[in-house]
């Protein structure tokens, strides 16, 4: 029989990766050996909206750039405008933004986790996770008003107080990840299945990492060490300890598959119930905002001009944000860069010469963001093509099952 | 709530995403886990539209997913419903002024239940699945 290759299209409709995203791959018997995508489905042109409104209202559309990352756009954002306007942020207000970021983070690694595992046919996980996960937002909910968006900033600090009252609660539930940890540890770490789905499976190494600009846990885990936290701090990471995380710390060698990264994010969760904990510990008394007015706030940045640069560490990444304010109520220009974008990239190392059963948990293992990344217009009237995922999801079950045997 | 008497099926809805945030999409998926746990009630997300009850709709439908909305709600058997979940998939809600946007849905494809919020919880999501599985029951009994 003669080598043919044929080529199979998933997409842009498809429950495994939540979001519209379309891929093409070149397919010889099992092993892939080419991959092509499609983004740009999500694209609500949410920079353009920005720039019809003033700096106060683009908030809310930045919390709504991605559900998921809900902190990290925002604090960006704050971060570009308050440099191109000039205005510091007490520390009071820095320390209680980076608890709601390290709050995101735990309710976002822990939702990847969940995805990972229902992606390899492992759904008792993805339900134990996802039980987990609510008493992070049990706690969110308890100091933001919300389980989702939490409209907790402003520019020049925050909108809510974190009180003493409160800590108690806070203290409870980083507790029960505390205890939660060594668990979920054993569950995915020491796992035959899942041990055995994603080791060697979709690696990106160190050099191909940063070649292609990965960011986030997914260049971590090919042990490059880049983490904002660390390298650039912002809000109160710098009074903070705190190393970068990657996987050589459990296994002594960071090999950029599947199972590092799920090393990488679960440290990370343990990582961040300890810098709230520093964070709660060590919370200085002030102010919440540097101008509590908003009419007043509203005519400073009015009369602002200047440029500014947001630099902040996602669940999954950097996001940068800038923003030019030239005096007038509109800013001029607002860009925003995801971490996803910078991980579409190395999907393409990751997937070659995988088996089409790898696809869903290869995909899901840079925990992609399409709603995030879908900044740049693509008008190009995609094919309409709605692949059975439960096929896919299928093989993928019964390759777990046929390593089982 | 007292079902009625053509009660005899489970509900398998389909779930499309047409260019929202994440936040409703991850919220549905907290109703189907432990706490809020659906699937004891026999509702769980499908992969294919062929398959489904339902149609749960978030986002406020881009240009780019137009056309795939409308084969997805062709492709499912009678009777059928569609669930909007969330503000923006509703009215636009913040990105209504964008150039970008089709929607919202009920300009493209009969709606059925709108559950408002951003996002709403998941309790409104399981409220507004009870709405729709109602009007299906209705259907249902009229054949």
């Amino acid at each position: 029989m003669s080598k043919m290759s044929y080529s199979i299209p998933i997409g842009p409709i498809h429950p495994a990766l939540k979001e519209p995203v379309m891929f093409e791959f070149e397919i010889e018997g099992e092993r892939i050996v080419g991959v092509d995508f499609k983004v740009g489905h999500v694209h609500r042109g949410i920079e353009w909206i920005g720039t019809q409104k003033n700096p106060l209202q683009i908030l809310p559309i930045a919390e709504r750039i991605c559900g998921i990352c809900n902190i990290s756009h925002p604090i960006a954002f704050c971060m570009a405008t308050e440099e191109a306007a000039g205005i510091e942020v007490p520390e009071r207000a820095q320390y209680i933004r980076t608890i709601t970021a390290e709050l995101e983070r735990i309710h976002s690694h822990m939702l990847w986790a969940g995805v990972a595992a229902h992606e390899i046919g492992f759904d008792s996980v993805l339900y134990l996770t996802w039980r987990v996960r609510e008493k992070v937002l049990d706690l969110i909910e308890y100091l933001t008003g919300n389980r989702i968006t939490k409209a907790m900033f402003t520019v020049g600090g925050v909108r809510r107080d974190i009180t003493e009252e409160q800590y108690p609660k806070i203290r409870e539930a980083l507790n029960y990840y505390k205890e939660m940890f060594n668990k979920l540890k054993h569950v995915f770490l020491d796992d035959k299945t899942v041990r055995m789905r994603s080791r060697n499976c979709g690696v990106l190494t160190k050099k191909e990492a940063l070649e292609l600009c990965a960011v986030g846990p997914t260049a971590r885990a090919s042990g490059v060490k880049k983490d904002v936290r660390v390298d650039h701090a912002y809000a109160a990471y710098g009074d903070l300890d705190i190393k970068t995380v990657t996987p050589d710390a459990v296994t002594g060698e960071a090999k950029g598959d599947v199972y590092d990264r799920i090393i990488v994010r679960l440290l990370e969760v343990a990582q961040s119930v300890d810098i709230i904990e520093q964070c709660i510990d060590n919370m200085p008394s002030g102010d919440l905002v540097t101008e509590p007015k908003p009419a007043k706030l509203l005519a400073l940045l009015r009369k602002a001009v200047g440029e500014g640069v947001g630099r902040a560490e996602a669940p999954r990444g950097e996001v940068i944000h800038y923003v030019k304010l030239t005096g007038e109520e509109h800013p001029y220009t607002w860009k925003v860069r995801a971490p996803t974008y910078n991980n579409l990239m190395p999907w393409i190392p990751m997937l070659m010469g995988e088996q089409i059963a790898d696809i869903p948990i290869v995909a899901a293992s840079t925990d992609p963001c399409m709603s995030c990344t879908n900044r740049v217009t693509v008008v190009k009237k995609g094919r309409v093509d709605i692949l059975d995922h439960e096929h896919l999801h299928k093989l993928s079950v019964e390759k777990t099952r046929r390593l089982m045997q | 709530m007292v079902l009625p008497k053509s009660f005899k099926r489970s509900l398998w809805v389909f779930h499309i995403n047409t260019g929202s945030c994440n936040g409703c999409d991850i919220e549905i998926i907290a109703a189907l886990t432990p706490r809020y746990d659906v699937e004891r009630f026999g509702i769980k997300l499908v992969g294919s539209p062929r398959h489904a009850d339902v149609l749960l709709i978030t986002g406020p439908v881009t240009r780019q997913m137009v056309e795939k909305v409308k084969t997805a709600y062709q492709q499912m058997p009678e009777p059928k419903a569609v669930i909007v979940v969330g503000n923006c998939g509703s009215t636009g809600h913040t990105f209504h002024t964008s150039y970008n946007l089709v929607g919202p849905v009920d300009t493209i494809i009969p709606v059925d239940v709108y559950v408002p919020g951003c996002p709403p919880r998941p309790e409104a999501i399981i409220d507004g699945v009870v709405k729709a599985w109602l009007k299906l029951e209705t259907l249902e009994a009229k054949r």
